[in-house]
């Protein structure tokens, strides 16, 4: 289902350096490093994760050293070092959500998978993990795929196989092309 | 029913629009600011207000933006706290999803109070979602010239930007949200110098929370003295709390400083009381790093007066057996809830989340973490118990950014309101595993303080 595999060469399209260019100019001249978080967002909803190759590319792009890229990316949760699936589901762990049944959740859905927290299904259509707190206790237990991120709110077991059958009937409809 | 400054017009359909935004009095703060305020006119009416930072540590917002630097032919910065990350809270998202227009009016008050022609919104990644409402938002004022160059023609000029997270607790300390703005590690500076002699690329900057900004518009709109009358003594003004946890209706509450803490949770205007017909065994009345609180403790302090929500109130009878409002994040646990496991959920979440430049916040947080996780699972000693302590005092007050103290302190309330139900998990190992310590004397009233005579 992802785009690219570990050895990959990376060329990112005309489109995509457009839009860095759009966000290097947020930025006083010379400071294009503030860039770095939002292209290496743009990076993983495009290709669906940070490979080493695409963070060299990136490096290069803003003028950095390779290791100012892998210093940040390594930092910051939000950045799969590695591919996971096409779907990852991202449930809240923390507090608020753990009191009213976020453990529950996450062992169906680990259940309902077949595959364990950080692991990629079979159809390498989804992963999941228990990520810290998402800023939605009020309408805990929360989840969130990305690369939109939307939030799914008020889970309850039913809810997520919902969900998860939601997500596998719409990539059945519309095959992805390589 | 409380006044409503910031949610007022939440409920009105299209409110997340420019238009509708506009028709119900939107951008009036601008205009007044920038047609009939000086920059610093608008501080003072700040200051007036007594607005204190909603971010969690309550600083005065006026004072704070009186301290910003002006050198000569260097640019000074606003950016805004919307990293929003701290268990407990989701006031600012709400705020963020639901009435953008408010924090974008607030953000150009502010920035033209400031000098600032340029200004960051710093959003937490994850919250991608709300970025883009933002950016929409931020669209449609530039379209309609309330952003860009010579707004309303009065010659202030101000570009305004989203910018993303990466996921990262820290990033919401405002040194560690710079590094990150910076395209960096969020790695916490160490101060002085402070954000207002050197931020953003080494300029004087401010950070200010969403809510703190979003309530400028009410202050400009009409007068910090307006604004001071709302509230008691130094907690002026209203404050969004975040209500989660076992209660019957958890949500966004937009309150008047100095409601009653009982209230608040039981009344039909809030939360409507503790969910399934239970019993309330505690409280974390400001995010998860302020110190958790009993029953008894949350609702009245020690001298058997009324607990409310202002900054006092709360931090009546200091850590012994008070706590703080903080960021407004209040957290309620019912008796089927078990206060060791709670602690070391939280715990996992600071191991998590600290940075690891300081050897007592990267070492403490994970000894705590597993010290309580066997305690939760019962291989734990009697003796963990003051270990806990003991680890949590070493890392208090030794380290370069707040986190270290938001780690030690739930770990040391918990333990100085909770003891007998750490001990009850030692003394208990197989029960432990199989049912909850449950409620025991927690609301229990407290016994009458004898006033101290002198002798
Ligand atoms: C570990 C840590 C996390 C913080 N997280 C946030 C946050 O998510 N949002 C926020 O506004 N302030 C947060 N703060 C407080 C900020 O450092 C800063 O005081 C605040 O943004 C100032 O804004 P205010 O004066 O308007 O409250 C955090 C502080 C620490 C130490
Ligand atoms: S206290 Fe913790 S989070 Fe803060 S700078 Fe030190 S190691 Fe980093």
């Amino acid at each position: 289902m992802l785009k690219i595999s570990e050895t990959d060469e990376i060329v990112f399209a005309p489109e995509l350096i457009t839009k860095f260019n759009e966000i290097v100019s947020r930025y006083p001249e010379g400071k294009q490093k503030s860039a770095l978080l939002p292209i290496l967002h743009l990076v993983q909803a495009e290709y669906g994760w940070v490979s080493t190759a695409a963070m060299d590319k990136v490096a290069e792009y803003l003028h950095l050293k390779p290791i100012e890229v892998y210093e940040v990316a390594t930092f910051y949760t939000m950045f799969f070092l590695k591919p996971l699936g096409k779907y990852v589901l991202e449930v809240c762990r923390t507090g608020p959500c753990h009191i009213v049944g976020a453990e529950k959740i996450m062992k169906h859905i680990e259940q309902k998978l077949g595959v364990r927290e950080g692991e990629v299904t079979a159809d390498g259509l989804f992963s999941w993990r228990g990520v810290e707190c998402l800023a939605a206790c009020g309408m805990a237990p929360v989840l969130q795929i990305g690369p939109e991120y939307t939030y799914y709110e008020n889970l309850t077991e039913a809810k997520v196989d919902e969900l998860i059958d939601s997500l596998r009937l719409t990539t059945a409809e519309k095959p992805q092309i390589n | 029913m409380g006044r409503k400054l910031l949610l007022e017009h939440i409920n009105v359909p299209g409110i997340n629009t420019f238009e509708v935004y506009r028709q119900k009095g939107g951008y009036r703060a601008v205009e007044k600011a920038l047609k009939s305020l000086s920059p610093e006119d608008v501080v003072e009416e700040v200051k007036k207000s007594g607005l204190r930072g909603r971010g969690g540590a309550g600083f005065p917002t006026g004072m704070k933006w009186s301290f910003l630097a002006k050198p000569e032919g260097k640019p000074r910065y606003l950016v805004c706290n919307g990293d929003e990350s701290e268990p407990g809270t989701f006031k600012d998202r709400y705020l963020m999803t639901h009435i953008p227009h408010l924090l974008i009016e607030g953000m150009i008050v502010s920035s033209y109070a400031l000098g600032a022609n340029t200004s960051y919104i710093y959003v937490r990644g994850e919250m991608m979602p709300q970025i883009r409402i933002l950016e929409k938002a931020i669209a449609e004022a530039k379209n309609a010239g309330f952003l860009g160059k010579n707004i309303l023609g009065s010659g202030f000029d101000l570009e305004l930007y989203v910018q993303p997270g990466g996921g990262a607790y820290i990033c919401g300390e405002e040194t560690a949200l710079i590094e990150s703005l910076e395209g960096k590690r969020g790695n916490p500076r160490i101060k002085p110098p402070f954000p207002a002699i050197s931020g953003l690329y080494n300029c004087p900057t401010v950070v200010n929370n969403v809510e703190s900004i979003a309530a400028t518009v009410p202050i400009i709109n009409d007068g910090g003295e307006e604004y001071a009358k709302i509230g008691i003594g130094r907690s002026t003004g209203t404050k969004l709390i975040s209500a989660s946890g076992n209660l019957n209706r958890p949500g966004v509450y937009e309150i008047e400083l100095g409601v009653p803490v009982e209230e608040f949770i039981y009344s039909e205007e809030y939360c409507g009381g503790i969910a399934n017909g239970k019993r309330l065994k505690a409280v974390v009345a400001g995010g998860s790093s302020v110190p958790i609180l009993p029953t008894n403790l949350i609702l009245k302090t020690v001298n058997g007066e009324s607990r409310l929500m202002t900054y006092e109130s709360l931090a009546d009878g200091g850590f012994a057996s008070g706590t703080m409002l903080g960021s407004g994040g209040f957290i309620a646990y019912d008796e089927d809830q078990c206060i060791v496991r709670n602690t070391w959920n939280f715990s996992r979440f600071y191991h998590h989340e600290s940075c690891g430049q300081c050897s007592p916040c990267r070492e403490g947080t994970g000894w705590m973490e597993k010290v309580l996780h066997r305690l939760e699972y019962g291989h734990g000693k009697l003796s963990d118990i003051d270990l806990l302590v003991d680890v949590s005092k070493k890392i208090e007050g030794n380290t370069i950014c707040p986190l270290g103290d938001a780690a030690a302190w739930p770990v040391a309330s918990a333990i100085r309101h909770f003891r007998d139900e750490f001990e009850w998990h030692v003394t208990n190992p197989q029960e432990a595993m199989t049912r909850n310590y449950g409620l025991a004397h927690y609301a229990d009233p407290l016994p009458k303080v004898e006033p101290v005579t002198a002798s």
